[in-house]
């Protein structure tokens, strides 16, 4: 647990006029979990979506990897091979199976065998608890198990970082609980992840380090423990007692 | 009253509405005295139209204008010891027909019974014209029926064998139509000798086969964030969609003979072909593109987070969404094209409309004109709107499907 | 905009997404103006070869035939552009009368079509499906050929009253003729128009001052109607006399004269037209949601001004776009008149082509032509989204 995975120095990043990221700079070492909250459109989802270039920054550096992220498609194409995607409204395949979904990528961008891609991606549909729904389609899944599909299509790519981009934020409250389920577990098996949410009872359990974002900048970070019970800085103070209160 | 319903806690019935034929002609006819007049006009006006058009159909109208040319209009020229070509495809269809129902639709389906039941009819009225056809036309429901029960029974191998024909049918058609060699089991039949309905269904369904590759290209073009791209394609789409389709079907006549270098001359069945197909490719564009916004960013970015390249983004995720969802539509652009193939005629092909046109030229046929256009315009008609029932039972059964 | 770190600078340039995609659009356009610039050469060539060189210079030649029905002086001495011009004029002519009938058409099949009315609803119902599953091309030669050909002749014209004369050689129908002291009753005719500006102005200032609207547009038409009326029984003799044809020779004379070919293509694209309109004119109303009808009567509006108020505005929005495509369609579709025998321009084009040979030229023309009236429409619509979008949102 040494050497920096994700490196993000100074990144910029703006939608027009308006600054959205307005120089972050994070390091992330191998295995850790952060979990990374602040108010909407401060900036947190722009920039885990940086990382695997669905957004472009404009000024500074970001590495994963050991590949910095440039204009170079060939970079982009390794850093998003070992960098998942988990999203809010899931973004499932919606005409191909759940099998399908799972072994896409691994059959179309790792070029693994059909058989062997099932395989993996079986094993994968168990550990999120769902194989019996292997060859039904997403739309007849609930909400929960979408969103365990979308996990599982995640890791077939076996990768070293998974972001997660509030995923618990478009589910009904009941599932809630059996998708952080699998994200603790997952925490636990030594992956790195970054993960936008506002569960904190989740973060509390099982982040590393916290991340506070606002207005495009990174406020304050530290520990759980630090963050929860002595944050420095009054805005994350406020943020956390309108969270935290209902 | 409230107490005792709430003491009578068993589920009721709802009062039941006494729908007699006096209540319902009251309600949807006589509700008020301008309903009343309203109903009455319409009534008189649709029984006099009614009267006049059976006394016309089986009194006045002298049909041996259709009766003796039955095979101009349906094929034109082509000549009748080759028909067996024809019905071969036709089979071909019906069993596709039949296959892609068991393999896609999984049930029977109201639009089934109607494509049997049109057979049917055909096949009935072909009988009281004394043709001897009735059972070839009854074969066809033979083969759908055929086609069907083997999709039930063998589906993982009827589904790739579905796909396989779907490919190779059109260019089947072609083959078999045209033919190759002077003798020989399937003699060449030069385009000049095809016509009546079997053109305009041909000069329809490649125009739509071929449109359709060019109009995705096209659409993704116009959808691209590359500028020259896009500006490419809206010029293309738009100065197409801007003129009318006989201003492209008379430059497909009188100047794509000069944009080929000298020396080689095409006929005027290819021209008229060139220009429906760039026609309808513009309009197949804007229909994809319609396909194509549809579908949420959120697939878009998921498609990149996993790695997939632009290429197989689009192929793999994309497309198979976008067009899914623009099949009604495509079917409707089809029904146009059909109904537009009726202006080749002005350039001077003999299709249903062109043939018709000849038919009134011969002397012994003058002054029948009401007839044989309102017998091409049944035909017209028929299989227009038969597509369109389809493609709306489609858009159902498609909307409330997997998604 | 990028960082230009030394590493960024680096990426070779057949990696760099951004050469990428200029690499591969440069490499289309390249492919495509190379296949233009080949087929262009192959016209030229070809043309020049004929010797008929692309040139629009015949357009200055006398045409040397005669048109059948002109709204503009016109002889075979005139030139090529001139008839040419004769035939935009006769296309303009039967698109705009089209439009107006085609829409207040539609809008009666479209209203019928949603009728309490069970057999109303129905007729409308048949005459959408029966029009829109057959070609126009065959419902105009239908047309032409077995109604207005088959018109009796001359000498046996029917009639209505002393009013209309349907013959084989066209229609013909009482119209006004301006009298004597017409020159005075047109000063009358602007008054009363610009008295139904002023009050409709004022009612709609009084309107946007107290948020209720008024009929101002009623009211106008009352105004315009009062004052004209007034002024005809002030004049001493009736201002304009009713011209009615009657049979002088061979053929009719007086009143307006319809042909037989403009007849044909007139009412076929009305006819045809309309039942699109009609649908759109449905899926309009229909759009129109249940709860927002359910809102008005909530408000306790009554039926008219629910109607006036909330769904006309609102199904207004949705109708336009469609409709307007209708219009272009028309106007598109009424180059089969020359199936009919209408000089359209279309039509007019053809004959230049077998006159003069110049078949590029003439396609190139007629293509222009179309094409900018689809432009003006795509400006129009954009203009009148732009606006929507602004006043709804």
């Amino acid at each position: 647990m040494s050497e920096p995975i994700i490196t993000c120095r100074d990144v910029h990043k703006w939608y027009g006029q308006f600054h959205a990221l307005r120089g972050i700079s994070l390091e992330v070492k191998k295995g850790e979990v952060i979990v990374i909250f602040g108010p909407s459109g401060s900036g947190k989802s722009t920039f885990i979506r940086t990382i695997n270039r669905l957004e472009e920054h404009q000024k500074g550096t970001i590495i994963v990897d050991g590949i910095e992220l440039t204009h170079d498609v060939r970079n982009i194409a390794a850093i998003r091979k070992e960098v998942g995607m988990v999203f809010q409204q899931f973004n499932l395949f919606p005409h191909l199976t759940v099998m399908q979904n799972v072994t896409l990528g691994p059959i179309q961008v790792r070029k693994w065998k059909k058989e062997k891609s099932e395989e993996i991606s079986m094993q994968l549909l168990e550990r999120v608890g769902i194989p019996e729904q292997a060859y039904k389609y997403p739309g007849q899944l609930s909400g929960g198990q979408q969103q365990r599909v979308a996990i599982a299509r995640a890791l077939a790519m076996q990768p070293k970082i998974m972001l997660f981009d509030e995923p618990t934020s478009a589910l009904d409250p009941e599932m809630i609980k059996e998708v952080l389920d699998v994200m603790t577990e997952l925490a636990q098996s030594g992956i790195t992840m970054l993960v936008v949410t506002h569960e904190m009872g989740f973060a509390r359990a099982v982040a590393d380090r916290m991340v506070f974002f606002d207005q495009g900048l990174i406020i304050e970070s530290g520990t759980p423990e630090d963050v929860f019970y002595h944050p420095k800085e009054d805005r994350t103070k406020l943020f956390l007692s309108q969270i935290l209160s209902h | 009253m409230t107490t005792q319903l709430s003491s009578v806690s068993e589920v009721l019935p709802p009062p039941t509405e006494r729908y007699t034929i006096l209540g319902w002609l009251h309600k949807n006819l006589f509700s008020s005295w301008f309903n009343s007049i309203l109903s009455i006009v319409a009534g008189s006006f649709v029984a006099v139209v009614l009267v006049g058009i059976i006394k016309w159909v089986f009194v006045s109208a002298q049909w041996a204008v259709v009766n003796d040319n039955i095979a101009l209009y349906m094929k034109g020229q082509y000549p009748g010891a080759q028909d067996w070509r024809l019905w071969v495809l036709i089979y071909l269809a019906a069993l596709l027909v039949g296959l892609m129902w068991s393999s896609y639709f999984h049930r029977v389906d109201v639009i089934a019974w109607v494509l049997v039941s049109i057979f049917l009819v055909l096949a009935i009225w072909l009988l009281l014209l004394g043709k001897a056809a009735w059972w070839k036309l009854l074969l066809v429901d033979g083969f759908g029926i055929v086609g069907f029960s083997l999709g039930q029974r063998f589906p993982n191998v009827s589904k790739r064998l579905t796909i396989l024909l779907l490919l190779l049918y059109m260019p089947l058609v072609l083959l078999i139509i045209r033919g190759f060699g002077t003798d020989g089991f399937i003699p060449q039949i030069g385009t000049n000798l095809w016509g009546g309905l079997l053109l305009s269904l041909l000069l329809a369904i490649i125009g739509i086969v071929f449109s359709f590759p060019i109009g995705v290209l096209l659409a993704l073009g116009r959808q691209s964030q590359m500028p020259a791209l896009k500006t490419l394609s809206i010029i293309y789409i738009e100065v197409i969609r801007g003129v009318p389709l006989i201003t492209l079907l008379f430059m497909g006549q009188l100047m794509l003979p000069f944009f080929l270098p000298a020396g080689i001359s095409i006929d005027r069945v290819i021209r008229a072909v060139v220009a429906i197909i760039m026609f309808a490719a513009a309009y197949m564009a804007e229909n994809v593109r319609g396909g194509l916004q549809s579908i949420p960013v959120g697939q878009y970015e998921a498609a990149d987070a996993i790695g997939l390249s632009g290429y197989r983004k689009m192929l793999n995720i994309i497309l198979p969404q976008a067009l899914r969802t623009v099949i009604p539509v495509l079917v409707g652009q089809f029904i146009g094209l059909f109904k537009d193939t009726s202006l080749v005629a002005l350039v001077g092909l003999l299709d249903l409309l062109g043939i018709a046109r000849g038919i009134l030229a011969n002397p012994s046929y003058i002054g029948r004109q009401l007839e044989v256009f309102v017998f091409i315009a049944l035909i017209y008609w028929i299989f227009s709107y038969a597509m369109s029932y389809a493609a709306r039972r489609l858009e159902i059964s498609l909307g409330v499907g997997e998604r | 905009m990028a960082t230009n770190t030394s590493e960024q600078s680096a990426v070779p340039i057949w990696r760099d997404e951004r050469y990428l995609e200029i690499i591969a659009q440069a490499v289309v356009v390249l492919g495509i103006v190379a296949l233009f610039w080949w087929l262009i050469h192959n016209l030229l060539t070809g043309l020049e070869s004929l010797g008929t060189p692309l040139s629009f210079r015949f357009l200055g030649q006398t045409s040397q035939f005669d048109i059948g029905e002109t709204s503009l002086e016109y002889s075979r001495n005139s030139s090529y552009s001139r008839a040419l011009l004769v035939g935009l004029v006769n296309t303009l002519r039967v698109s705009l009368i089209g439009i107006v009938f085609a829409t207040l058409l539609g809008l009666i099949v479209g209203v019928a079509r949603l009728s309490s009315n069970w057999l109303v609803s129905r007729l409308a119902a048949v005459y959408v499906e029966l029009l829109r599953n057959i070609p126009l091309l065959v419902f105009l030669i239908f047309l032409s050929s077995t109604v207005f050909h088959k018109l009796p002749k001359v000498q046996e014209a029917a009639h209505l009253g002393n009013w209309a004369f349907l013959t084989n050689r066209g229609i013909y129908i009482a119209w006004f003729d301006p009298a004597a002291s017409y020159t005075v009753y047109r000063w009358v005719l602007m008054v009363a128009a610009l008295a139904a500006v002023v009050v409709a102005a004022l009612l709609i200032r009084k309107g946007k001052r107290t948020g209720r609207m008024p009929l101002y547009w009623l009211w106008a038409f009352v105004i315009f109607v009062v004052v004209t009326g007034l002024g005809w029984f002030l004049m001493p003799t009736p201002p304009l006399t009713v011209n009615i044809p009657s049979l002088q020779g061979r053929n009719f004379r007086g009143g307006i004269s319809l042909t037989p070919e403009f007849m044909a293509i007139f009412s076929g694209l009305v006819i045809y037209t309309a039942a699109f309109i009609a649908e759109v004119v449905r899926a309009g109303i229909q759009a129109v949601s249940k709860g927002q009808r359910e809102a008005a009567s909530a408000l306790g509006l009554s039926g008219f001004m629910t109607l006036r108020l909330i769904i006309f505005p609102q199904a207004l929005r949705v109708i336009i776009p469609p409709l307007t495509s209708q219009y272009l369609n028309l106007t598109k579709n009424s180059s089969l008149a020359v199936a009919v025998g209408y000089p359209d321009l279309f039509s007019v084009g053809g004959t230049i082509v077998n006159q003069s040979g110049r078949a590029v030229e003439v396609i190139l023309i007629t293509m222009a032509v179309y094409l900018s009236f689809s432009l003006l429409t795509s400006l129009f619509m954009n203009w009148y989204n732009r606006r929507t979008q602004l006043v709804e949102r």
